[in-house]
Formats: structure tokens, C-alpha cells, sequence
């Protein structure tokens, strides 16, 4: 059951009104169990939030960044040009994402092409959130003492130069924050970026993700905090591989977000 | 006299031949593909300065960012002292600046005497991380052989080079103190190492040899600074010259966002265009041959990314932050801009002795770099990242794929379904595009 309102961007033009953010799911946070409960963190904080937000919904598609990064610059034109068609149909001024790679390729990619939007991750729109007041967190929440590590998703640090908000928002939960030894501009990548996420990896002697749990280990962390559902996933397994899941939760922010606001 | 003409005639060979190599290196970038790095002139100058010029980028790794410090800046100012060695060469005199410059000159050849005892410990660090340390980096297989013995030539000539210095000003200061200097007078020179080191090496000497000692610390110094000119274009040491404009024409866009291909965008955009006709003749603008999708060979690729080659020296600061390479893939981001260089030096020199028309047949992708490389990069930005000088290896990994999978259709099989579903039904994955908002009702 779900008390969750999500009206879609088709719904809101009938009506004669316009979302001021539209929310883009992504394919992960749409088709993936775990990333699907990112993206009802998400809009529970939207909805808690009042924030006047829509979805595409079944008009979503892919934004072409898994096609662009194989290689193949047709499919991902044929995806471009008819996302920012119906995003210009639709009026769209600003989009809050679900993914880092969904930020990166409307951010960066979709301009040149046509599509000049204002675009933000969820992590940006959480900390504004928060910063306005709109968004209140419990006191001694359930973070309370524990402790908390933050893994750079790649297209959200070192592509786009975000890394202090993420950080920024985990320091509102009231948790003791640590780095691994790794991070930031020398964070390294989960191993999923680059359309690895579909493939095996070439041979090598260990798997990236495995690599990346070890730096989390260290830390000895009760959470990994992620901002990408790639990057969830691939620590997870890492997590699993140890035999930590039941020591360890990976967590996206905007879930450990809506614990501590008690959605 | 005689010296006067040999000096001006090393002069011309020395600075012509660099000149005549100069040209080629230029003749081998040009051969890449048009790229527009002429805007926002300010803030590449500001890249420029604060990366190249300010070395900001190298103390993301502090220790050798210091030791590499000694040598650049006493790299910077030996320059200009070879100012007064050139004049001097040229009008046969000795120290022309000494009596204009007063203290100053007093102080500014301190500097570089002190600058160059820093240069001598952090060339001797390097040579022992080189060798001895084996720091992996330098250990890998891309750098057997000819990038191993560049690494030491570069080290070893510097060493002569400040030896050189310091038999120089050491053997002037024992002669100026018995007033037999060529600079007319007697006392110390005063200079922060060769007053301390003159007295003590190089008392012993008679004055004819202490005048031979000194020539050879003079003309040694400067047949090494020639030698080390020319043998810069063949070397991973170019970056010297190359970090300055090949910062200057950083991209300086988010590291995240991709080239798009105009001639995709067009061909795509037509093919949505119900007003399209396929069978018009062409506009004046779409004319030709169609450009090739990708790159296979370096013409493919950018002029950029051939200056970004020709600005590695080779350090592997990329690849030992990259993912694929710390976990064992063949993948090294230095393995590609080297690749890229060495590719472009051949094709370059058969073109001069063929023709511009003329290939080889060979090609970087496939005869230098494998698929298995360019597949395990997971794009993530860390070599460009690490980079000193801003360059850029992903985008030509990316180039790379893109010919193998647009030209040929060589695409990993898991990556061809994924393609697959993106084209059918809007996601990596084989799930109906009805579905996609199934999420908010469960």
C-alpha cells in the first residue's frame, strides 16, 4: 500500500498547472527493487516537503548515458532528442534526479542539444531543503553515536565537482561522519560507471566494488552512505562478499534522510 | 675569438635543430580533428598559470610535488642565468651583469646556487625511486625499456648540468679571491654555496687549472642545456615546454559531460524529421565524404588530444588512481597517451617520406591499443583528475569505443543487449516501458 502522491507532469498540464521541479526517476530508481526505495525516500521527503514536483512516469526514458559511454552515440542521440522534445513539450525549467549519471548527461549533455534545464541531484535539493527550514530533522534521532562513511559516486564528485553537500546533509544526522581514506577528488569509483554496471568486468585479478568495500571496512562504518543506485548496488554486493550485511546497511542519503524526518 | 664564433655557431645549430624538430611535433598535432579551444581566454590563462606555471595540480601528492618544485624552480632560474652565459658566449666577456646589477646579481645567482643544491638532492631522490625504491608506478610494463632510460638520461644530465654549475662558480670564487678571475679585482663573489665550496675544493688547484676547471663547468653547462634542448622532442621530458599551452587548452567544462557527435545529431534528427526527404540532393553543407564515427587511428582523434600526448611525462599518476588498473585489468591511462604519442610519431614521420595522403595501414586501436583496454575503463574521471597537466585520457578511450562499436559492431555481448533494450524499450534492461511507473503503486 502506498500513501505516496506522485502526480506525473501529464497529469498536472491537464489540470493547467505546472510542476516548478520535475523529478526524473531514472531507469534504476524505476525498474530496480532496491533503487525503487530510493526513489520513494525521495518523494517522501517531496511530499513532506510540500514541494510542488512531477514525474514522467511511463513517458520517461532512458537518458542515453549507459549507450553514449558504450560507444554508441546513435542510441543515445535517439534517446536525447526525444527525451528534450518532450521535456520543451512539456516546459520544463528544472529537474531534480535520482541518479548521478541522470544529472550528468541532462546537465552536461542535453544543452548543446537543446535541453537547457536547471538541473540539481537530490542531495543538492535535500540540503536546500534543510537549509530553508522545510525539511526538520528529530532530534537524537536513530543515527545517534553511529557511524556513518559517504562513498563519491564518480558523475556526481569528481564529473560535476559536488562533494561538500552530500556531506553536508549526512552532518545533519546527528552521526559521526568519517572518510575513508579515499574520497572526494580521490574517491574511487564503485566500478559500475562507464556502462560497466551491464557487463562482467574485463580479467583482472579482483572486482572494483570489492576494492571500494576494503576502503569502507577500514572505517569500520555502521552505514555506507551512497547517492547513486549503481553505486548502491556494487557496495552492497562488496558488503555481502564480507559477510557484513548484517554489521553494515548501505544507504542512500535520501533514505537515511527520510528515517531521520521520521517519513 | 675562436671561442666567440664556436660559441654563436652552437648557438644557431642548437636553437636551429630544436626549431627544425619543433616543426614536425606541430606538423604530427595538426593532423588531428578541428576542435574550437579559443573562448574564455582569461580563465585559460588563469588554468594556465595556476596549473602549469603555479604546479598546482602535482601536490595532490605532496612529497614528490616538493622535490619536483626544487628542479622546476631551479629549472626556472638557471633560464636566466643562461641569459648572461649567451651574452657572455657572444661578446666574449665574463659576468656581464656583475657590475651593473650589483647585490642584486649577488643574490639572484645565491638563488640559483641554492635552488640547484635542492635540484641535486631531488634528482638523486628521483633517481632512487626509479631504481631503487621501484615504486610501482614506475614498474609497469609500459615502461620497460626506452621509457625506463628516458627517465634516467633526463636525471643523469641533470646531474652533470649541476655539477657543471658548481665547478664553475667554485673555481671562479678560488680565483677571484687570489685576483686571477676574469672579472677584473679581488675579493669573494660571495654566493651562497660556491663561497663555501670554492675555498674548500678547489684552493688546491694552480690558477691555469682552476681557469680550465672553470671553462669546462661553463662550456659543460651549456653544451647540456643544448643537448637537453634537443633531446627534449624525442622525450617524455617535452612536457617542460608542453604543460603550458596543453593546460592553456584545458576543457574546462564539467570532467562529466561527453563530446556529442554533430554528424549523429544530424543524421538522427532527420531521421525524426517526417519532412525529411532521403532522396533530395544534399545542401551545400553536407557535401563529402562522411566523417568517420569515432576514432580508430589518431587523425580521429582531436588536435587536443595529440597535444595531451605529447604533454605525458609518463609519471602514472592516472594510472594509479585507475580503478581497472588497481584491480588488475590491462587498462593503464598512461599506456594510451603514450600509445597515442607513439602512434602519431610513426604515422607523422610516413606521411613526410610518403606523402599526406599516404597510411600505413596500421592503426591505434588494434595495433597499439586492444579492445580489452579501452572495455574495463569505467569512466570515472580519476586520471583526468590526477593529471598535473590536464590531460585527458578518457576521451580517447571513448573515441575509441565509439569507432569499435558505430564502425564496427564490436561491442561486448552484454553491452549489445543492453543497446538493445535502450532502443526498444527505454532502459538498459528488458523491461516494458508501460511498466516504468509500476514503482508508485506497489
Amino acid at each position: 500500500m502506498s500513501t505516496l502522491k506522485v502526480p506525473t507532469v501529464a497529469e498536472m498540464v491537464a489540470r493547467n498547472e505546472q510542476p516548478d521541479i520535475l523529478f526524473w526517476v531514472g531507469c534504476s530508481g524505476s525498474f530496480d527493487d532496491r533503487a525503487k526505495k530510493i526513489t520513494k525516500a525521495i518523494v517522501k521527503i517531496l511530499n513532506y516537503c510540500n514541494v510542488k514536483f512531477a514525474v514522467l512516469g511511463a513517458e520517461e526514458s532512458c537518458t542515453g548515458d549507459p549507450a553514449k559511454r558504450a560507444g554508441n552515440e546513435f542510441s543515445f542521440m535517439m534517446q536525447a532528442i526525444q527525451n528534450i522534445e518532450l521535456l520543451n513539450g512539456y516546459q520544463i525549467k528544472k529537474i531534480v534526479t535520482g541518479c548521478p549519471h541522470c544529472f550528468n548527461t541532462l546537465k552536461n549533455e542535453y544543452p548543446e542539444l537543446g535541453g537547457d534545464f536547471e538541473v540539481i541531484h537530490h542531495t543538492q535539493l535535500i540540503n536546500q531543503l534543510i537549509r530553508e527550514g522545510k525539511l526538520l530533522l528529530k532530534e537524537g534521532g536513530s543515527f545517534n553515536g553511529k557511524k556513518i562513511t559517504f562513498h563519491d559516486p564518480c558523475y556526481l564528485g569528481r564529473a560535476n565537482g559536488v562533494y561538500e553537500i552530500p556531506r553536508n546533509v549526512l552532518k545533519k544526522l546527528d552521526a559521526e561522519l568519517q572518510e575513508m581514506k579515499r574520497s572526494k577528488a580521490k574517491g574511487l569509483c564503485c566500478g559500475a560507471g562507464g556502462a560497466q554496471m551491464f557487463k562482467e568486468a574485463e580479467s583482472g585479478d579482483k572486482e572494483v566494488n570489492i576494492e571500494r568495500t576494503e576502503d569502507a571496512l577500514e572505517v569500520k562504518p555502521d552505514v555506507i552512505a551512497t547517492g547513486c543506485p549503481f553505486c548502491n548496488t556494487m557496495m552492497t554486493d562488496g558488503v555481502k562478499y564480507f559477510e557484513k550485511e548484517n554489521e553494515i546497511e548501505v544507504k542512500d542519503i535520501a533514505e537515511l534522510i527520510a528515517n531521520a524526518a521520521d517519513l | 675569438m675562436i671561442s666567440q664564433v664556436f660559441f654563436i655557431l652552437l648557438l644557431i645549430i642548437g636553437f636551429g635543430l630544436f626549431a627544425w624538430n619543433i616543426q614536425f611535433i606541430r606538423q604530427n598535432i595538426n593532423l588531428g580533428k578541428d576542435l574550437d579551444r579559443s573562448d574564455q581566454k582569461s580563465k585559460r590563462l588563469k588554468t594556465m598559470l595556476l596549473v602549469a606555471f603555479g604546479q598546482q595540480k602535482m601536490f595532490q601528492r605532496i612529497l614528490p610535488a616538493i622535490f619536483h618544485l626544487f628542479i622546476y624552480l631551479a629549472f626556472l632560474l638557471t633560464s636566466t642565468e643562461l641569459i648572461e652565459i649567451i651574452v657572455d658566449g657572444v661578446f666574449g666577456i665574463h659576468r656581464f651583469f656583475h657590475p651593473y646589477l650589483g647585490s642584486l646579481y649577488t643574490l639572484i645567482i645565491s638563488t640559483i646556487e641554492l635552488l640547484s643544491v635542492l635540484a641535486f638532492v631531488a634528482t638523486l631522490v628521483f633517481l632512487a625511486r626509479r631504481n631503487l625504491l621501484k615504486v610501482p608506478r614506475f614498474q609497469m610494463s609500459e615502461m620497460s625499456g626506452w621509457p625506463k632510460l628516458d627517465g634516467n638520461i633526463i636525471l643523469y644530465l641533470e646531474i652533470v648540468l649541476l655539477i657543471c654549475v658548481f665547478t664553475m662558480n667554485g673555481a671562479d670564487e678560488a680565483l677571484y679571491l687570489q685576483g686571477e678571475s676574469h672579472l677584473p679585482g679581488v675579493g669573494t663573489f660571495g654566493f651562497l654555496v660556491s663561497s663555501f665550496t670554492g675555498p674548500l675544493f678547489f684552493n688546491s688547484f694552480d690558477v691555469e687549472t682552476l681557469h680550465v676547471l672553470e671553462r669546462i663547468g661553463w662550456w659543460g653547462h651549456i653544451l647540456v642545456v643544448f643537448a637537453f634542448l634537443n633531446y627534449l622532442p624525442i622525450s617524455k621530458h617535452f612536457h617542460i615546454i608542453m604543460a603550458f599551452p596543453n593546460t592553456y587548452y584545458s576543457n574546462l567544462n564539467n570532467k562529466g559531460g561527453l563530446t556529442n557527435l554533430s554528424a549523429v545529431k544530424e543524421e538522427v534528427t532527420k531521421m525524426f524529421d517526417p519532412n525529411f526527404d532521403p532522396y533530395a540532393a544534399p545542401s551545400d553543407g553536407e557535401a563529402g565524404m562522411p566523417e568517420r564515427f569515432g576514432a580508430k587511428d589518431v587523425e580521429d582523434l582531436t588536435w587536443k588530444n595529440l597535444m595531451d600526448s605529447y604533454s605525458c611525462t609518463e609519471c602514472g599518476r592516472c594510472t594509479s588512481a585507475c580503478p581497472a588498473n588497481q584491480t588488475g585489468k590491462k587498462l593503464s591511462p598512461r599506456k594510451i597517451m603514450m600509445d597515442t604519442r607513439d602512434r602519431l610519431d610513426e604515422l607523422g614521420r610516413a606521411k613526410r617520406k610518403n606523402g599526406k595522403d599516404y597510411h600505413d595501414g596500421k592503426s591505434l586501436l588494434g595495433d597499439y591499443v586492444s579492445e580489452e583496454e579501452i572495455w574495463a575503463c569505467t569512466s570515472c574521471n580519476a586520471c583526468v583528475q590526477e593529471c598535473p597537466v590536464n590531460i585527458d585520457p578518457l576521451s580517447i578511450i571513448i573515441d575509441l569505443r565509439r569507432y569499435a562499436v558505430m564502425e564496427e559492431s564490436k561491442v561486448p555481448s552484454e553491452l549489445a543487449g543492453m543497446l538493445t533494450n535502450i532502443e526498444n524499450n527505454g532502459a538498459p534492461w528488458q523491461f516494458a516501458q508501460a511498466d516504468r511507473f509500476k514503482w508508485a503503486e506497489e
